[in-house]
């Protein structure tokens, strides 16, 4: 290992690589289980989003608005406050408020109804001629969306797991603070209560380098499927 | 028989109701081509989505056959549709798929699950439409007139009874337009189908259509066989659509013969009349002279018409109409 005295040598702070490590696979062990969950969860709601709005397939504004409620709702209470009030929630759900399990929950319920939202706005740039050319067809609705809406949109729906992963990496990081473990997490006890500024700049970097090669590869992905 | 009775649509907008159409009844009949024309607003994107009830009418029945299409339950009216086919003026393609895919999706919509059976009709299609070079390729690589082929294969391909080609040409330039209206007539030549399309454009009418209704601001006020309409409009709506469709000098009204001398009249021919020498021989019997001041020979679907404008002098002026009129041929006085 060559780059190992380097790296002594430029954050002397730092006595535990192989913890940074495992940090950072817990890091990314939520990010890939909550982004996964958010999506299962996110497109099915954004679909029903799409459908039940004002003169779509299947308008009733009554579930929409109610719906439309509760993803506002969510989504204007900061993450790490959602994080504490749903503890009680997430203790039921998984059995423990602490670590990457206890961390997934909120995680889940504080972006799906993000992603949602970028569902619902990707499905309504589908052209509407598109969508009445199907109907005419004589298509169901579960068809129009599996065969329809779901392929026209997919380079916008790619561009949303992006932009919906990079938020998780910053909500990943604030649930450091309060219990979830990861990156944020060293950051803050180490970088922040221990005044040990090696690993808030190493953690920095690391989340850099996450964000971007998300970043990098959902615009490959969109690239792939945009064309147009 | 695609049967309107007693039909009428309006929709209601902040709790106004604005009507679209007004109480019509209308027969289209089997094998024909049946043009709507009409300027935006008029209702005819509205009439032609009633066929397939992508618009549902506030009253009356649509009937195609013996079915009610108003009284069918979802899974029927879905059952229905796959029977009639329609393409768009924008085509209405999904971009993210190939041209062959795009052409299988009616298929598939359909319950077709046997792929081999799906590759066969879609290979025979694109060669209908002649595409079968460009299965693979996405629709943004096709221009406008092979977007529309690929829409017209994709409406044929749960052979269909019935085709609806709303404003199909209206998105292309005039080369384009003369070649898909061809692919359209053959269509209704060769597979019996039956083809209702509307326009703005009187010209569409007159090269494919075997019958047309003119509609006006949500009224039908003309209807009947293209060349009756196209020769002798009634209505001024429909005037204007048959003026749009000549040369300015033959529009009539707006170009001053007020000083030509003689009685200018328009003669109007059509069918086998328009190869006949009929005009000679009665400008020499009866002496006339006359002066040609405008003037086309063409086809109205597959019959050749004509039509003249002339000034005529002389004292058998009136001697010369009557022999005309006699001989199946149509005098109408512009100027006394």
């Amino acid at each position: 290992m060559i780059a190992a005295p380097l790296l002594q040598t430029l954050f002397p702070n730092i006595d535990d690589w192989a913890e940074l490590g495992r940090a950072c696979i817990d890091t990314l062990l939520m990010l890939g289980g909550s982004l996964l969950l958010t999506v299962l969860l996110g497109l099915p709601l954004g679909i029903v989003l799409f459908l039940t709005g004002r003169g779509q397939l299947h308008a009733m504004p009554a579930l929409y608005g109610a719906l439309s409620l509760v993803v506002n709702v969510l989504r204007s209470i900061p993450f790490i406050i959602l994080m504490i009030v749903l503890m009680p929630l997430t203790y039921v759900l998984v059995g423990t408020r602490l670590g990457i399990r206890g961390a997934i929950p909120p995680l889940v319920i504080g972006a799906a109804p993000f992603f949602a939202r970028l569902v619902e706005t990707a499905l309504r740039e589908v052209e509407r001629g598109v969508i009445e050319a199907s109907q005419a067809m004589g298509a169901t609705t579960w068809q129009i969306v599996r065969h329809v809406l779901l392929p026209e949109a997919r380079g916008s729906l790619w561009a949303g797991v992006t932009v919906t992963a990079i938020a998780l990496v910053g909500y990943t990081a604030m649930g450091g603070a309060i219990g979830a473990g990861g990156l944020g997490d060293l950051a803050y006890r180490y970088g922040y209560l221990s005044y040990k500024s090696d690993y808030m700049v190493v953690t920095v970097l690391l989340l850099i380098v996450l964000v971007q090669l998300l970043q990098m590869l959902g615009d490959r992905i969109v690239a792939h499927y945009s064309r147009r | 028989m695609i049967r309107f009775v007693d039909v009428h649509k309006s929709y209601t907008v902040n709790g106004k109701v604005i009507p679209a159409l007004e109480i019509f009844s209308l027969d289209i009949a089997d094998g024909d081509v049946f043009g709507i024309i009409g300027h935006s607003g008029a209702g005819k994107s509205t009439l032609i989505r009633l066929i397939n009830l992508l618009e549902r009418p506030s009253g009356g029945r649509i009937m195609i056959g013996d079915t009610d299409m108003t009284q069918l339950s979802d899974a029927e009216l879905r059952a229905a549709r796959q029977r009639i086919g329609m393409i768009f003026q924008h085509f209405n393609l999904l971009s993210s798929q190939t041209v062959a895919e795009n052409v299988a999706l009616p298929l598939r919509i359909a319950g077709e699950k046997d792929q081999a059976a799906i590759r066969a009709r879609v290979d025979e299609l694109l060669h209908r439409v002649g595409l079968s070079d460009h299965a693979d390729k996405y629709p943004s690589q096709l221009s406008g007139g092979q977007k529309q082929r690929v829409g017209i294969a994709r409406a044929l391909a749960n052979r269909p009874s019935i085709l609806l080609c709303d404003e199909a040409t209206s998105a292309l330039d005039p080369q384009t337009t003369a070649s898909v209206l061809d692919l359209l007539a053959q269509i209704n030549r060769e597979l019996k189908l039956t083809i209702v399309l509307i326009t703005h454009e009187m010209d569409v009418v007159r090269r494919v259509c075997d019958r047309v209704a003119v509609l006006d601001a949500g009224r039908i006020v003309e209807r009947g066989a293209v060349a009756d309409v196209f020769l002798h409009p009634t209505h001024a709506t429909t005037s204007r659509f048959v003026n749009e469709a000549l040369p300015e000098e033959e529009a009539g009204e707006h170009v001053p013969y007020q000083n030509v001398p003689g009685r200018i009249m328009r003669l109007s021919f059509r069918g086998e009349a328009t190869w006949s020498p009929t005009l000679g021989r009665v400008m020499r019997e009866t002496g006339v002279d006359f002066n040609i001041l405008a003037g086309r020979i063409d086809r109205i679907k597959d019959m050749p018409y004509g039509q003249l404008t002339l000034a005529m002098q002389g004292t058998g002026v009136d001697a010369a109409m009557n022999a005309l009129r006699e001989a199946g041929i149509d005098v109408e006085v512009l100027i006394r």
